[in-house]
């Protein structure tokens, strides 16, 4: 049997420090997630930009929680506060 | 006019009635990619499934201009497999106006092996590719319908496939 798609997707381009950085964070939590690798053009970059208006990256979707977020430094603060444990 | 269709080593692959083999590969559409099973497609019904050379390659484009003109996504989903990179993937969407379709990447042709579709390309070395080749694969994994190039180039009989496809 497939197993579930992981609650968290992380919106990331290849090689992109900032994404490199949440995955870090998200691999030290323990927390499983799926990439979705975006168009590196930011301009084309519309599947970011429907689901958290914003054509940054990176960007996670927990729906664990229904946060949906952009900006690193906010991600591994949320990451910390929500699974970082007491 | 003279020219040579090479014919192309017999092979084994999946048959009517065998299991299609599972796999996980990136797939692409215009936006972007992310690992994908096989399996999970198949959680939303049958699917058929075209290996095609590299991105690029005239008879890519062909192929898939042939399976656009003949809408074969209208009545089952629809994936293509080759070993262009996600990047290229993406790229060839574009350009030929398939926004809506996706295709896999498979850039070391393992999956081709698991399929009996692998073609080692002459003159390019170390490159092994896909051959030209369609599943038409149902809910449960059965494959109902197989066609593989023996030679090469080959074009599938995309009439006698569509008529599986439609049955599904």
């Amino acid at each position: 049997m497939p197993t579930a798609d992981p609650p968290i997707t992380l919106y990331r381009l290849q090689a992109c420090p900032f994404c490199e950085r949440v995955v870090r964070r998200l691999q030290a939590l323990d927390l499983e997630y799926r990439s979705r690798f975006v168009e590196p053009l930011h301009s084309r970059r519309d599947a970011v930009k429907r689901v958290a208006g914003v054509r940054t990256v990176p960007v996670i979707v927990d729906e664990t929680t229904g946060v949906t977020m952009a900006e690193s430094d906010n991600i591994l603060d949320y990451l910390e506060a929500t699974y970082g444990g007491p | 006019m003279d020219f040579d269709v090479v014919d192309l080593p017999t092979t084994t692959h999946p048959t009517p009635g065998d299991l299609a083999p599972s796999f996980t590969r990136p797939l692409v559409t215009t936006e972007g990619w992310t690992d994908t099973s096989l399996d999970t497609l198949l959680e939303a019904g049958p699917l058929t499934l075209v290996f095609h050379p590299m991105d690029g390659a005239f008879p890519t484009r062909y192929i898939w201009q042939a399976i656009a003109d003949r809408d074969w996504d209208a009545d089952c989903q629809l994936v293509g497999v080759s070993i262009s990179t996600p990047y290229a993937h993406a790229q060839f969407l574009r350009d030929q106006g398939l926004t809506d379709y996706r295709l896999y990447s498979d850039p070391d042709a393992a999956v081709a092996d698991d399929y009996g579709v692998s073609h080692d390309l002459d003159g390019m070395a170390g490159v092994t590719e896909h051959r030209p080749a369609v599943f038409v694969i149902d809910a449960d994994k059965t494959v109902r319908a197989a066609w593989v190039a023996a030679e090469w180039p080959a074009f599938p009989p995309y009439d006698d496939l569509a008529a599986t496809i439609t049955d599904l």
